[in-house]
């Protein structure tokens, strides 16, 4: 009896780890691609970066001179990364 | 049920063979239907290694001996909940438990991953399935957790009685989650170097990853001391032992891992420093499971036999030499995008805390390994002890306690000179002032490291907490409201930036606890019978009776003590330490066995805020000896004789009639403690601020759940937007 639960188990394992080969027609679409997702998480990542300089500048951690050019350096960095996402244009993913 | 654990068990390798070949195959031919089966295969290890756990627990539960495992591990008489936790007291459940967490881990991260890091997943997929592969081969070749008994024993051997501790339950799983954790972002790290994809994506996919296995091991490393300080009876919390620095170095490493990505997330800089910190992290995770599991040196926490030591060292091996050749290929794609451009800036301060965690680590290493190295080089094996650590670790936790305080001071990139005064007077103020304090009021002048050590925890906490200050301070300037409710409203709004300072302001006052609880504690040794008292520093301790209790559902004996504490004349404390003996099943002896068998100590302790009063006894049966051998002799005699065809009813009553006369006889030997004392060894122990230690890594974990913790993606992508609109309009200018 448990032999044959044993074996029901790992057929039914079987059949779901071999499902997507047994998948027919056209692949499904990713999601985003590999330029474009890195070009998201560079995006998020000088969001944050811009949001912490103004934070440090409000705590008084950055001058009024320093955190404009801080700032200015980044928002160029942020406006080159979403022209190039607008030149991948494909659609948004998310980030874990 | 035993077989289909031990089947699933079988089919795990094959799962993992599968899932390594079609992510490969689906990476080199671009077929996402074979990558997409190799996920799913990851997730059928995980179905099939849960069924084996949920089996083995279901057999240790029902007490099934014909599991040798259960049988070696487990008795009638262990209490269920640690039963249940019985099977990673073994090497073939430890071990299951280290593949079963590795899938479900692994199974998490392909989870978030899907339809992501389309190059670099198969890849991570086939490391995690080879670490998957590689321990599912050790159980079934060399620590199978379904092997049989055949004839099952009518009684199992018992948990060892050092591992019947609340603690014991958890440190394991904690400690050895930790362990496997740190494989997620090593896959990715490998996955990344093969694909040649050595931006921070795969950073920013396993960080969280990464939190969480530091988080783990911590608390892992935390309960174990707390377990040593309360179970094993010496006194301390931590004594450099081989398996506790196992634990310490991949934490160590991997916290240096945990600072040095932010560098590369935000600056692209130190790519080959992190890929190599995180295949050392994974190293040192793969090499505490080789102390704990191998038995090569020696620890009171190593409760492994040497079977999967050689397999295990191979795998080490492998992991560093194909990690560095991957490496070293790479070196063009792991150049910094970018330099260092001021020294007063946050990534030259993580810089130097990262030199100075895996300089530590490299100290503990050396003084881990030092048995070994001897060995190698003299044919003797020395160890060095805890002064040794002491000496070379203390000033580089020092510096390190520093910079755990001006980091968080410094902004990225670069802070000007007036900016960087304005921001440490403060801090240095508070510092110098309590450390005055503390200097004046204590003896504290006599231990100048741990002054040293003071003054930098004071300046790290004031600095932490003008950061909690100012940060408050500039969100009610925006959105006004109260002060409590603005500083909740910028820790929520900035996580990982607070959840890193509450983590910093705990590391600050677990070091404040270590350096008091050790260099100002108190420690005597006094040999007292009943009525006797010795004075310990301000507190004298008086033995006032002996007590004794026998648990016959645990088969344990206990001998303890009533201590009466006064402090200045005045009543302060009474102590009820014990010392507990287990009944052997391996030995012969009824009474004897008891003291053949490890024993535990039940310490007596007085907490408070300010510090611990600490005692542990053991008493001296030296006299009681002959007593117990004429008992156990007589007991010996009256031994009912059972043929081969099974028991009589004549013989089944002598067989009960027996086995109350052993019930009397260690009834009438813990009568006979109480009414003829004997001299006891008494430990006693002042530790001041000792509970600080657990406190304050009870703050560093909040800590790093509060940076681990994802804000709720409509905030995510609402703050996103204000940046995307802002950026808009510059784009629009541009």
């Amino acid at each position: 009896m448990e032999i044959v639960l044993a074996l029901v188990v790992l057929a039914v394992l079987a059949a779901f780890v071999v499902a997507p080969l047994r998948r027919r027609g056209p692949e499904p679409a990713e999601s985003e691609s590999p330029e474009r997702a890195d070009l998201e998480a560079r995006k998020e990542a000088l969001y944050r970066q811009i949001r912490d300089a103004q934070l440090d500048r409000e705590q008084g951690k950055l001058s009024q001179a320093d955190w404009k050019r801080l700032d200015a350096e980044l928002r160029r960095e942020a406006i080159a990364v979403l022209k190039r996402i607008d030149a991948a244009g494909d659609s948004p993913g998310t980030s874990v | 049920m035993v077989e289909l654990g031990a089947a699933c068990l079988i089919a795990s390798p094959i799962a993992c063979l599968y899932a390594a070949g079609a992510a490969i195959a689906g990476a080199r031919r671009g077929d996402r239907r074979l990558v997409e089966s190799s996920r799913r295969a990851i997730y059928a290890l995980c179905a099939l290694l849960t069924v084996s756990v949920v089996v083995l627990e279901a057999a240790f539960l029902r007490s099934d001996f014909s599991v040798a495992l259960v049988a070696d591990h487990s008795s009638t008489t262990t209490p269920t909940g640690y039963k249940l936790t019985a099977m990673w007291s073994s090497q073939g459940g430890s071990l299951l438990l280290w593949a079963w967490v590795l899938s479900i881990a692994s199974s998490g991260v392909l989870y978030l991953t899907r339809g992501r890091h389309r190059e670099l997943v198969p890849y991570a997929t086939a490391v995690l399935a080879g670490i998957g592969l590689f321990f599912t081969m050790l159980l079934l070749l060399g620590a199978n957790p379904f092997d049989r008994l055949d004839p099952a024993p009518a009684e199992g051997a018992g948990l060892t009685p050092l591992l019947r501790h609340p603690m014991m339950a958890i440190h394991p799983v904690m400690l050895y989650s930790g362990y496997v954790l740190w494989s997620i972002p090593f896959a990715f790290a490998i996955g990344a170097l093969i694909t040649r994809r050595l931006d921070a994506s795969w950073i920013r996919s396993t960080r969280r990853f990464a939190l969480v296995a530091w988080i783990f091991l911590g608390v892992g490393i935390l309960l174990g001391s707390r377990w040593s300080y309360s179970e094993l009876g010496w006194g301390g919390y931590w004594g450099w032992d081989a398996v506790e620095n196992a634990s310490l170095m991949p934490w160590l490493v991997g916290t240096a891992f945990l600072h040095s990505v932010m560098v590369q997330e935000r600056r692209g800089m130190l790519k080959v420093w992190n890929v190599s910190l995180i295949v050392a992290t994974f190293t040192l995770a793969l090499l505490g499971t080789f102390l704990v599991r191998s038995g090569i040196l020696e620890s009171i926490h190593a409760f492994g036999a040497s079977t999967v030591g050689g397999p295990l060292l191979g795998l080490i091996a492998v992991v560093i030499v194909g990690s560095a050749a991957l490496i070293v290929s790479r070196l063009d794609d792991l150049r910094s995008e970018r330099r260092i451009e001021s020294l007063a800036s946050r990534e030259s301060v993580f810089l130097v805390n990262n030199l100075l965690l895996v300089g530590l680590a490299v100290v503990i290493f050396w003084g881990t390994f030092f048995p070994l190295i001897s060995e190698a080089f003299t044919g003797e094996k020395s160890s060095l002890g805890s002064p040794w650590f002491d000496r070379y670790t203390a000033p580089l936790a020092i510096v390190l306690v520093l910079f755990t305080g001006i980091g968080p001071l410094l902004a990225w990139r670069r802070v000007s000179a007036g900016s960087l005064w304005g921001l440490v007077r403060v801090p240095i103020a508070v510092a110098v002032v309590a450390t005055i304090a503390v200097a004046a009021f204590t003896d504290a002048l006599d231990h100048p490291a741990a002054l040293i050590l003071f003054a930098c925890a004071f300046f790290a906490l004031a600095a932490l907490a003008a950061e909690f200050w100012r940060g408050a301070a500039a969100q009610r300037a925006l959105t006004g409201g109260g002060r409590l409710e603005a500083l909740g409203r910028v820790v929520t709004r900035n996580r990982r930036r607070y959840g890193g300072y509450i983590v910093h302001a705990g590391i600050a006052i677990l070091f404040i606890a270590v350096a008091a609880s050790s260099s100002f504690q108190t420690s005597e040794d006094l040999r007292l019978t009943p009525g006797q008292s010795g004075q310990v520093g301000d507190y004298t301790v008086t033995y006032v009776e002996p007590t004794q209790s026998i648990d016959p559902k645990e088969q344990k004996l206990s001998f303890g003590a009533v201590l009466d504490v006064t402090r200045d004349g005045k009543r302060f404390a009474t102590l009820h330490p014990a010392r507990q003996y287990y009944s052997s099943t391996t030995s012969d002896a009824t009474i004897a066995g008891f003291f053949e068998g490890e024993a535990t100590s039940e310490v007596g302790k007085r907490t408070s805020i300010g510090g611990d009063l600490w005692t542990a006894m053991r008493p001296d049966l030296a006299p009681l000896d002959k007593v117990i051998a004429g008992v156990d002799r007589r007991l010996e005699a009256t031994l009912p004789e059972i043929g081969s065809q099974g028991p009589t009813p004549a013989q089944v009553e002598a067989m009960r009639a027996y086995t109350d006369r052993q019930g009397a006889a260690i009834r009438n030997l813990a009568a006979l403690y109480v009414a003829n004392p004997l001299p006891v060894d008494f430990r006693v122990n002042v530790n001041p601020f000792v509970i600080w230690i657990w406190l304050g890594g009870a703050v560093s974990v909040i800590g790093g759940l509060v940076a681990v913790w994802p804000a709720p993606e409509a905030r995510r992508r609402r703050v996103s937007d204000v940046y995307a609109a802002r950026l808009a309009r510059d784009l629009g200018r541009a």
